[in-house]
């Protein structure tokens, strides 16, 4: 067996991922933030690694 | 027979190659469309990571095992230089644009170091760490593919117990900020390049051309990252909100913990993976590996490693070890080495020290669990 395989299962399993996830909630592109963070005047509100619960 | 762009039953390669550059031109115009523009954006971010880190083989737990192993320091001098550049250009912006950007700043504290120092570990282990886990899996890597589920499961569960350990004590943030961070935190990147080159083997006191371009294409991908997002790059944060989807949909019941029960965590978990930066960055470093691997001549025709059972054992405990001590950490090798530093916090610091210690012990607890195949 070669990386071919298991290239493609980590592919299937990363389609398999995002579409499970839109079935269950579907993105609303009209309530997308502006393009660029910097500038936008909008707090920071993202998921991080560092960021502990408010 | 060949007929045209056909050979011998596969597509010939320019056709193949043209296909791929296709398919993730239209991935990031589909999601900018449909999710936001931004959100497509941080696909195509993710995606240079991913072109950056498998097209010029550069990452970081391979680059620490040279340096221990055999006292090569040209990737992490190539590291030094990338923090570097990314701090010269976010510290001051973070500084200006507070609330609009924020750094990976984090305390520094006891669950802190020994989830670094474990990290280190099970990085050297697996021989990948956070993106060098989604690169391997995505790049057909049969390891990093093994560790890259239970990485997401041990990432969910560590922040599931994360604010038991910030319990058991911390000091409070310590950020370099503004042009006075800058300096700082140069002239610390400058002690340790100096040491490394100190540390290092004579015949190894070089840095290749591709470590310069890749430390130049990172940084790159990096502040934009910061600019768009609005926060830094990081990795571990989206694999476990991964895992916490998937828990919420088999039925289980988040509130039991701090985190997930958090306003914020509840609302994430709810909404899209499509809009959750690190999700995105993280499904592009992995079709990034897989394009370059598809890409590149024999890059996915290798056979897979004869590895002992002991050694997928140890995949798995290494890869929810990964999840698990990144989330204590703050971070892994990207949001706490790279970003912390990068964004003036102490935390990245002391968390470099720790790991690299984990690393030494690491690199020595391969070859006994078989990870590099059967003797």
């Amino acid at each position: 067996m070669t990386r071919r395989a298991t290239a493609a299962a980590a592919l299937a399993l990363l389609t398999g991922l995002v579409v499970a996830d839109l079935f269950v909630t579907r993105p609303n592109p009209y309530q997308a933030p502006p393009i660029f963070a910097i500038g936008s005047g909008a707090v920071s509100s993202g998921g991080f690694c560092g960021a502990l619960p408010d | 027979m060949t007929s045209e762009g056909v050979s011998d039953g596969r597509l010939h390669p320019h056709f193949r190659r043209g296909g791929l550059v296709l398919a993730g031109v239209l991935l990031v115009l589909a999601v900018a469309v449909l999710v936001g523009i931004r959100y497509g954006l941080m696909l195509a971010i993710g995606l240079g990571f991913g072109l950056a880190l498998e097209g010029l083989r550069f990452g970081f737990a391979g680059p620490w095992r040279a340096m221990i192993l055999w006292r090569d320091p040209a990737g992490i001098l190539a590291h030094l230089l990338a923090i570097g550049i990314v701090t010269v250009g976010a510290l001051p912006l973070i500084a200006a644009r507070g609330g609009e950007l924020v750094g990976a700043q984090a305390p520094v504290g006891w669950a802190m170091v020994a989830g670094a120092f474990v990290f280190g570990v099970a990085m050297q282990v697996v021989l990948g760490c956070g993106s060098g886990t989604l690169v391997n899996a995505g790049s057909g890597n049969p390891v990093g593919l093994v560790a890259l589920p239970f990485f997401a499961m041990g990432s969910f569960a560590g922040a599931w117990h994360l604010i038991w350990w910030t319990d058991l004590g911390a000091l409070p943030g310590i950020n370099f900020a503004g042009w006075t961070g800058v300096a700082i935190t140069l002239i610390m990147l400058g002690g340790v390049a100096t040491l490394v080159w100190q540390l290092a083997a004579p015949e190894h006191r070089s840095i290749p051309r591709r470590y310069v371009v890749a430390a130049l294409a990172i940084a790159a991908l990096a502040l934009a990252n910061l600019l768009i997002a609005g926060q830094p790059w990081g990795v571990v944060y989206g694999l476990g909100l991964w895992a916490a989807k998937g828990a919420t949909v088999i039925g289980a019941d988040l509130s039991g913990s701090a985190f997930w029960s958090a306003p914020e965590s509840v609302e994430r978990v709810r909404a899209s993976l499509l809009v959750d930066y690190t999700s995105l960055t993280n499904i592009g470093i992995m079709l990034g590996a897989f394009l370059v691997a598809s890409w590149r001549k024999g890059g996915l025709s290798q056979e897979l490693p004869d590895l002992p059972s002991r050694a997928w054992i140890a995949t798995i405990i290494a890869g929810f070890l990964l999840g698990y001590s990144s989330r204590l950490a703050f971070g892994c090798n990207v949001g706490a080495f790279f970003s912390g530093i990068s964004t003036g916090s102490l935390h990245g610091w002391v968390w470099f020290a720790a790991a690299f210690a984990g690393s030494v012990l690491g690199v020595r607890l391969r070859p006994v669990l078989g990870m590099e195949g059967r003797s």
